[in-house]
């Protein structure tokens, strides 16, 4: 009843014009970026981060704006992958196994809305799940001390490498590369500055917004100056959508994949590190094994389509899960918005549900406005999204230019964060072209402080002793899972993952 | 331009500081501007923002003062970009707090020493506590330090500051004050600030807590903490009044958080009077004591010559318990 009735207020903040406004124009954004390929979750909400600081608004209405975004980009990933069979973020990977069979059969209309009622269906599920659990969550909270962050914490690190990313060892390397840029600055257990040659800028350590714009936002820059299109790659390619709204026996019979790969999605979403990526991917095994008696999977099955989108988009509601009850993304996207409450300065964590309630509350309901509004967009607007696929690269990619640039400066004021957004565009581009996934140095560089603290903080209070970090049943639990998730992947991922990367283009170094 | 100054004059003269307002009936301000070191929505973003209304709505200045966000190096940035750029500004002031001082003191601001600018007036100050959890079988502060003498490993202290920052200081002068020689094992832990803390101290993970008044009081109206000891000279009004200090308890330590400004260190003598004038107003008026009510400053009634000392001898007793603890040489 006290979380209905938190739910209401919720409500109430969220339903002022500004927000709905605000919500209307993530949830379009958000699709937009999440169709167009290469541009994903994460690039989706670091593109929109200036835009949110410099309208000047406030913590609730920047993350309304931001979720809406995210929730957006989950929804947008399937239209290029059912139309072109090209993933438009990598969640959106697996829908293109039976999105894109079924697009060529024409029944292009009918996989696009299909998907967007799975999709619909995954996020309202997980928007409730999120409800329910993360009160319980932050209850459970206080038995988190030191050592239980760290392995949280550790946990996200092992589970990330694991489906998504082309080997574990570009992963691990991506990871220790963001852990190594963030001990830079002054060291807070003992004072000492560290790696910031004597240069005064550095002392707070790199900013992670600064560092997110810059890999993601503006690396993409980079990449399309290094490749001068034209126009779009998908110019001169035909689009035919076909029928727009799926026969009721097609609804009917997905019903039951997509209330299984929802609970599925969520959970993988909840887990550290995983994301929305294994949401999908497990969602997709799994009804594979249980519904596809006569291997049509993978030929156009409806049910192909509604499993992985019903799964990667409950995960990207679960994994705001332990983002919001402890402070530790579930996912590269959630990982980014950590930022952007930090930088609002909102601590997650146990303390935010008392603390700034209206912060939690307009959140959630704005996640349910925002589900309604995309799913009322996707279906009967899809034909315009399917036209801003054929947006050149010429007109998008100079406005994410200028949004970076004025965004940061608006931030600081300081052209040395300009300097810094330039070198981690730069390093981006650097690593995409080396295929070296970007999340984990985003994931590194925002937990590594955290991590290492508690370590620290960990080993002090038991004066010394290592085995303080083994020393609780709930420690021994999350280290056992971090453990399965590391090790899981490398025994029975590499078949799979075979197959997922026979779609592969080279924007695969984009995931969440 | 005329009229403000004479109204300040006679505002000034309310207060009795007839010889500062000689001076600064000299001088009007063409853009005051205000620098808060830090992101918007921190406590320096407060100093100035809330100064500049408070200063606006009572007529002091004739305009609104600008704030310019300037964060970086824990004020670092701010600090350089003054004295490098800006040192004889005369309507600039910039906010401070402890964390300046302590900062300078341990040379965190390369090249940067306090008698670079020159220090204005205070506007209040944040007192330091000492709890431990509700139920913690320790009630008082001697309790603690005794304990923290016999066997220091069992005591951990959390803080929302750095090691060496001002958190973990107050609780070193308190142990240093009770005769605990070597300050270095007392146990500090550094959290990302008091809430984190104070969760912290709640999960069990460690058995004290120092912070500042303001981050306390919520969990002590929830009952879930109990403060043992506030480092005020005396007992805090209101419904801070239940708390003992650390004082009467026969520990003579007293940590402030100090809120003020500093100005640039080649500003002219007569804005830098009228600008300490101005804040002496501001801090007389029964405006700023409704704003300090609200937010839970404590009184600290310093300007000029008076905040100038009080910053050098914070400076110097910093030095020495840094240099004690071994953050600096």
């Amino acid at each position: 009843m006290e979380t209905l009735a938190s739910l209401g207020d919720g409500f109430a903040i969220a339903l002022t014009w500004q927000n709905l406004l605000l919500a209307f124009l993530g949830c379009f954004l958000g699709t937009v970026m999440g169709a167009l390929p290469g541009l994903g979750p994460s690039n989706g909400v670091a593109i929109l981060i200036p835009l949110a600081f410099t309208l000047g608004l406030g913590a609730t209405p920047s993350l309304i704006l931001l979720t809406s975004v995210y929730y957006g980009a989950m929804y947008g990933g399937r239209i290029s992958s059912i139309l072109l069979n090209i993933p438009g973020d990598e969640p959106a990977m697996m829908t293109c196994l039976d999105g894109h069979p079924m697009a060529k059969k024409g029944m292009a209309g009918e996989a696009l809305s299909l998907s967007g009622i799975a999709s619909f269906v995954g996020a309202f599920f997980a928007t409730w799940g999120l409800i329910l659990l993360a009160p319980q969550l932050v209850k459970i909270a206080l038995l988190f001390g030191p050592a239980e962050y760290f392995a949280l914490f550790a946990l996200a690190f092992m589970t990330l490498g694991g489906v998504s990313s082309t080997n574990q060892a570009k992963s691990a390397f991506a990871a220790a590369l963001g852990l190594g840029l963030a001990t830079i600055g002054v060291d807070t257990q003992t004072g000492v500055p560290r790696f910031t040659f004597g240069e005064v800028h550095l002392y707070d350590g790199l900013d992670f917004l600064v560092a997110i714009v810059g890999l993601f936002a503006l690396s993409e820059v980079f990449i399309f100056l290094e490749h001068r299109h034209g126009g779009s790659e998908t110019e001169g390619r035909k689009l035919e959508i076909g029928r727009l709204y799926p026969p009721l026996s097609m609804i009917k019979s997905c019903i039951p994949t997509m209330l299984r790969t929802s609970f599925l999605g969520f959970l993988a979403g909840v887990l550290p590190g995983a994301g929305a990526s294994l949401g999908s991917f497990i969602s997709y095994s799994m009804e594979k094994r249980l519904v596809d008696k006569e291997g049509t999977f993978g030929t156009g099955d409806p049910r192909g389509v509604a499993a992985p989108e019903a799964g990667n988009n409950a995960a990207a509601g679960g994994a705001l899960v332990p983002m919001l009850a402890l402070g530790v993304p579930g996912s590269g996207t959630t990982a980014v918005l950590l930022a952007v409450l930090l930088a609002l300065n909102i601590t997650p964590g146990p303390l935010l549900f008392t603390q700034n309630p209206d912060v939690v509350w307009g959140l959630i309901a704005a996640l349910f406005i925002a589900n309604f509004m995309l799913l009322a967009m996707n279906i009967p607007m899809v034909g315009l999204f399917t036209r801003v696929l054929m947006i050149p690269s010429r007109v998008l990619m100079p406005i994410v230019a200028m949004v970076s640039f004025v965004g940061i400066y608006g931030i600081s004021g300081s052209s040395f964060d300009l300097l810094v957004m330039i070198g981690f565009g730069v390093m981006g581009w650097a690593l995409r072209k080396l295929d070296v996934p970007l999340v984990p140095i985003i994931l590194g560089t925002l937990l590594g402080n955290a991590m290492e603290n508690n370590l620290r903080r960990a080993i002090t209070i038991d004066n010394g002793n290592w085995w303080t970090l083994v020393d609780s049943p709930l420690a021994i639990g999350l280290w056992t899972i971090a453990l399965i998730g590391f090790v899981l992947p490398l025994i029975v991922g590499r078949r799979v993952k075979a197959r997922m990367h026979k779609r592969r283009d080279e924007e695969g170094a984009i995931s969440d | 331009m005329s009229f403000t100054a004479i109204r300040g004059l006679i505002a000034a003269g309310l207060v009795g500081v007839v010889a500062v307002a000689a001076n600064a009936q000299d001088y009007s301000f063409e853009n005051p501007e205000c620098i808060a070191p830090a992101n918007p929505g921190g406590g320096w973003d407060f100093t100035c923002r809330q100064v500049g209304k408070s200063l606006q709505d009572l007529g002091l200045i004739d305009q609104t003062m600008q704030v310019v966000n300037l964060a970086g190096g824990g004020g670092g940035v701010a600090f350089a970009e003054v004295v490098n750029k800006r040192g004889d500004d005369n309507d600039l002031i910039v906010a401070a707090s402890s964390a300046t001082a302590t900062r300078l003191a341990q040379g965190a601001y390369p090249g940067n020493t306090m008698d670079q600018v020159r220090w204005l007036a205070s506007i209040g100050a944040d007192y330091g506590v000492i709890a431990v959890a509700s139920d913690s079988e320790i009630d008082t502060l001697p309790q603690l330090l005794d304990q923290i003498k016999s066997d220091p490993t069992t005591i951990s202290i959390a803080g929302g500051s750095a090691v060496g920052g001002w958190d973990h200081l107050k609780v070193l002068i308190a142990a240093n004050t009770y005769g605990i020689e070597d300050v270095r094992s007392v146990k500090y832990i550094a959290f990302d600030g008091g809430g984190e803390a104070v969760t912290q101290l709640l999960a069990g993970s460690v058995q004290a807590f120092t912070g500042d008044i303001s981050e306390a009081k919520g969990f002590v109206d929830s009952g879930d903490i109990k403060v043992i000891a506030v480092l005020s000279p005396e007992r805090l009004g209101g419904e801070f009044s239940d708390f003992p200090t650390a004082r009467e308890q026969g520990i003579d330590a007293i940590g402030a958080n100090w809120r003020g400004f500093y100005a640039p260190g080649g500003m002219s003598d007569d804005a830098y009077d009228a600008w300490v004038a101005k804040i002496a107003d501001l801090y007389a008026s029964d405006e700023w004591k409704a704003v300090m009510d609200a937010n839970g400053l404590a009184p600290l009634d310093l300007q000029g010559a008076e905040f100038q000392q009080f910053v050098a001898e914070s400076v110097a007793k910093i030095q020495d318990i840094s240099r004690e603890i071994g953050i600096i040489k």
